[in-house]
């Protein structure tokens, strides 16, 4: 059973690729796992191919079927969210997943964009690429994160890359470049270990240059993040600096004592001591599924078989988020909508790469995610005060010697770009104005 | 004793049209209202659609890709669960074990709120003494019925009649054939406060209580209350790692000074251990039951794999190199069909959530030394740690006995349950004594 296709027209010579989905119903079918085939003729290395997706109506009409058939678990047995996701909350996903959420509209806006496939390092990787119509704008690679997806950047396309249509100058234009990571959405899954931050950093500098970008910056939150710091470690030619939504500051003392449970040390401003305490809340009660995805990722076949199972888990990313998204499914508008959600949601879901996405935190088991990690190149950092710990303008100096931009924003929480788009991109226009002129007087 | 007849249905349905009807427990009384206190003989019937239902869930699962790595370190490995799960949607029949428990008496009775599910087996020998043996997670009923028959009938079964058991086997609330509470407060200490509750109601004035994995804390527990009657506990999961030796895992650093050879082995492992991963289920049904839930409730092979990751099936070779090794290919299915078809994953991982991160194995989590009746403790060489002697005599002050057998692992009744028995008469035997002088 094919669950989804995707076609593709390249410019020199037609190429198709067909993503063969793992739902097979007959148990013989069970090896069919998810994989890319690619046309005979197989484009040189460096081709850079149009892209397309295309759900079969058969992967979506299996997804709603397998909905409506949900066994449920008993309700919590708390009044709130302390046990995870609530029942209510995901009945009411549930319902509206199947009775009005339509893939068609997204898949519509996904495809009205200019996406590519290219190959690099022995995998596919995905990507939407559009180019300012200002020039000089400036080259800016976004990345995701996880529970996440290209879709959390699609609405800083149009402010970045169009500014004056949103309020801003041409003089602040980006040209953007959002690939999805190995294993995520579009993008290829490895069959070998490997790909973690380190790895998908490189093929990023690989990326840019192919693209043909010798000057260019980098973005991201969460895994977007840890992925755009080792950018920065590895300061790539070209790349001029980076911004990052969820800052690695930490002192390694200071998150060894956080992840170990241990009191707040003394001698801590204001600032840390918040900062000291949400982290540790983030390791004693918050990231539990981060220690199950580092540690055995392969156990959650769960999650690759049951859509409201893969949104629970979705949902439960952090405490302050799951907030947010509750309340959007009990009706109230903010931020994110019902379709935002489930639009993240359902392109795991018909990629069937929740498990391959899960590895990247296998990858990365035991290095660290919120600690200062020795970025030399200048950073700019937006503070959300939603995000898993604001970072302290103290610690962020101390873990970047080149920190050329720090604000607190005043709300907005850990998917900044899919939560406050407008806020994001006036904090990149003005996070990186600075390098903007050092590249013009290099010009 | 008053017994009404009743029968139990299981149904574990739920559709889009009226997604508020969870897996639910539906009885039928024939005569009601029935006496707080009444205890119901009890059977077990599960629908053929809810079989039906397990099985084209079974062959309509989606796949993930096969893991990255050449052996488990990421988790259960596609191609074996695949084995299994073909196994397990087309040759596995529900009915055998259906009936292997409908062999037994079982019975029902309200406790606290909640439906108590529990064998009782009484044995003819006369002064037998009654034992109350609580399963853990993934485990249920099902990892005792091999050891029943050596425990009732020792005389059957190379022991005397002297060493004779009456069996009590619980279902913990959330578990298996067991009611699910529907609010919070059920942590091991409230289980154990059931089960003295139980045994008085069963009439039982003396007894001693067993327990490995949730079954040792909640026995654990039980000693701490010490209800009339209760003269002792016997574990396979006793809390025995010592307050300095936790510190220096919790935080990494080196080993504690003075500990023996056999005590520096058991560290190093225990610290493997931590760093192995096989916890990660732990920590997650600890953090977030109910988020892990849904997917473990609507998915049989994704509740199937994440039990798999339980350190007790690390060495498991899914009945595919033995067939005759215990739990076999079938006794795991019958665990994990239970946990299915009464739609419990998310009402059992909640134990963890209820347990508030206290470690099985610490001594100082469960204040052991606090203890006074009487302590056996088994160790199986292949569970999850094996405690040296001296760090059980330091961690329980009233240890009666103590011995390391020569095979076994974590599931200690299942795989080995002449060898269970065995040391179940063997640590008992004490107690037995004084029961019968004080009698």
């Amino acid at each position: 059973m094919t669950t989804g296709k995707f076609l593709i027209t390249a410019a020199a010579g037609a190429c198709s690729l067909v993503l063969l989905g793992a739902a097979g119903p007959a148990l013989k079918e069970t090896t069919m796992t998810s994989t890319l085939t690619q046309s005979p003729q197989a484009p040189a290395s460096d081709a850079i191919r149009p892209f397309q997706f295309h759900a079969s109506d058969e992967a979506l009409a299996d997804l709603r079927r397998r909905i409506a058939a949900t066994q449920w678990p008993d309700k919590e047995t708390v009044a709130d969210a302390t046990q995870g996701v609530q029942l209510a909350t995901m009945q009411k996903l549930a319902r509206y997943w199947v009775t009005g959420y339509d893939w068609r509209k997204v898949e519509a806006r996904l495809n009205a964009l200019p996406q590519f496939i290219t190959q690099i390092d022995g995998l596919d990787i995905h990507f939407i690429h559009v180019r300012s119509k200002h020039k000089n704008a400036m080259p800016m690679i976004i990345t995701h994160g996880w529970p996440g997806s290209i879709v959390e950047q699609m609405k800083v396309i149009g402010p970045l890359t169009d500014p004056t249509a949103y309020g801003g100058r041409a003089e602040d234009a980006f040209d953007v470049v959002i690939p999805s990571m190995p294993g995520y959405g579009f993008s290829g899954k490895p069959t070998t270990t490997g790909w973690g931050p380190p790895r998908i950093a490189r093929a990023w500098a690989v990326l840019m240059n192919r693209l043909g970008y010798t000057r260019y910056v980098a973005q991201g939150g969460d895994w977007g993040a840890v992925v755009t710091e080792q950018m920065g470690l590895q300061a790539p030619p070209g790349l001029l600096g980076i911004h990052v939504n969820m800052p690695g500051i930490f002192p390694a003392e200071i998150d060894g004592a956080a992840f170990s449970g241990a009191p707040t040390p003394s001698g801590l401003s204001d600032d840390e001591k918040v900062a000291y305490e949400r982290l540790r809340f983030v390791y004693q009660k918050g990231i539990a599924y981060g220690f199950q995805m580092g540690l055995r990722p392969q156990t959650l076949y769960g999650i690759a078989d049951s859509p409201v199972g893969l949104a629970a888990y979705f949902l439960d990313h952090d405490a302050r988020s799951y907030e947010l998204i509750a309340r959007v499914f009990d009706g109230q508008s903010e931020g994110l909508t019902r379709d935002d959600i489930l639009d993240n949601i359902t392109i795991t879901w018909l990629t069937n790469t929740a498990l391959s996405g899960a590895r990247l935190y296998w990858e990365y088991w035991g290095k660290g995610y919120f600690n200062s990690k020795g970025v030399s190149i200048p950073v700019a950092v937006s503070v959300f005060p939603d995000e898993l710990y604001p970072a302290p303008r103290s610690w962020t100096e101390r873990a970047f010697p080149k920190l050329i931009y720090y604000n607190k924003l005043p709300k907005g929480g850990h998917f900044a770009a899919w939560e406050q788009p407008q806020l994001l991109t006036e904090d990149l226009r003005a996070g990186f104005r600075s390098l903007r002129s050092t590249q013009g007087a290099t010009h | 004793m008053t017994m009404l007849a009743c029968c139990l249905a299981l149904f574990a349905v739920s559709t889009l049209n009226d997604m508020t009807m969870t897996g639910t427990v539906t009885q039928t009384a024939t005569q009601a209202p029935m006496a707080s206190e009444a205890i119901r003989p009890f059977r077990v019937q599960v629908p053929q659609a809810a079989l039906d239902d397990l099985r084209r869930r079974i062959a309509a699962t989606r796949w993930p890709d096969k893991e990255t790595v050449p052996d488990q370190s990421q988790g259960a490995q596609l191609a074996r669960l695949q084995a299994l799960v073909q196994y397990w949607g087309s040759g596995y029949d529900w009915r055998k074990a259906e009936a292997k428990l409908n062999a037994l008496p079982q019975f029902v009775t309200n406790i606290d709120g909640v439906d108590i599910h529990f064998i009782q087996v009484t044995s003819k020998e006369k002064n037998a003494l009654p034992v109350l043996i609580t399963h853990g997670w993934p485990g249920s009923v099902f990892e005792f019925l091999g050891t029943i028959g050596p425990l009732t009938d020792p005389a059957a079964h190379g022991g005397t009649a002297a060493d004779a058991f009456d069996v009590v086997i619980p279902s913990i609330p959330g578990y298996g054939l067991s009611g699910r509470p529907t609010a919070a407060g059920w942590g091991p200490e409230h289980v154990a406060r059931v089960w003295a509750e139980l045994m008085r109601r069963l009439g039982y004035t003396h007894y001693v209580a067993q327990g490995g994995d949730w079954g040792a804390p909640i026995s654990t527990e039980l000693a701490r209350q010490a209800p009339p009657g209760l003269l002792g506990i016997h574990l396979n999961l006793p809390a025995t790692v010592p307050p300095e030796v936790t510190a220096a895992l919790v935080s990494g650093s080196p080993q504690p000074a003075g500990l023996s050879e056999q005590e520096l082995a058991v560290f190093n492992a225990l610290r493997k251990y931590g760093m192995s991963g096989s916890s990660s289920y732990f920590a997650m049904l600890t953090a977030r039951p109910q988020a892990m839930g849904y997917s473990l409730n609507d998915s049989p092979v994704g509740m199937a794999a994440f039990m798999l990751v339980h350190p007790g099936f690390a060495k498991w070779t899914y009945g595919d190199e033995d067939a005759t090794k215990t739990p076999t290919r079938d006794q795991v299915l019958d665990d994990f069909t239970l946990y299915w078809l009464t739609n419990t994953s998310t009402s059992a991982g909640r134990l963890y959530w209820e347990n508030v991160g206290r470690n099985p194995t610490q001594s100082a989590a469960w204040k052991t030394t606090e203890l006074t009746l009487p302590v056996a403790i088994t160790v199986f060489p292949e569970d999850v740690y094996r405690p040296p002697e001296s760090w059980a005599r330091r961690a329980y002050k009233n240890l009666i006995y103590f011995h390391e057998v020569d095979r076994g692992g974590h599931f200690a009744a299942w795989e080995q349950p002449e060898l269970f028995a065995a040391e179940l008469r063997a640590a008992f035997k004490p107690l037995r004594a004084s029961n019968q002088a004080g009698q």
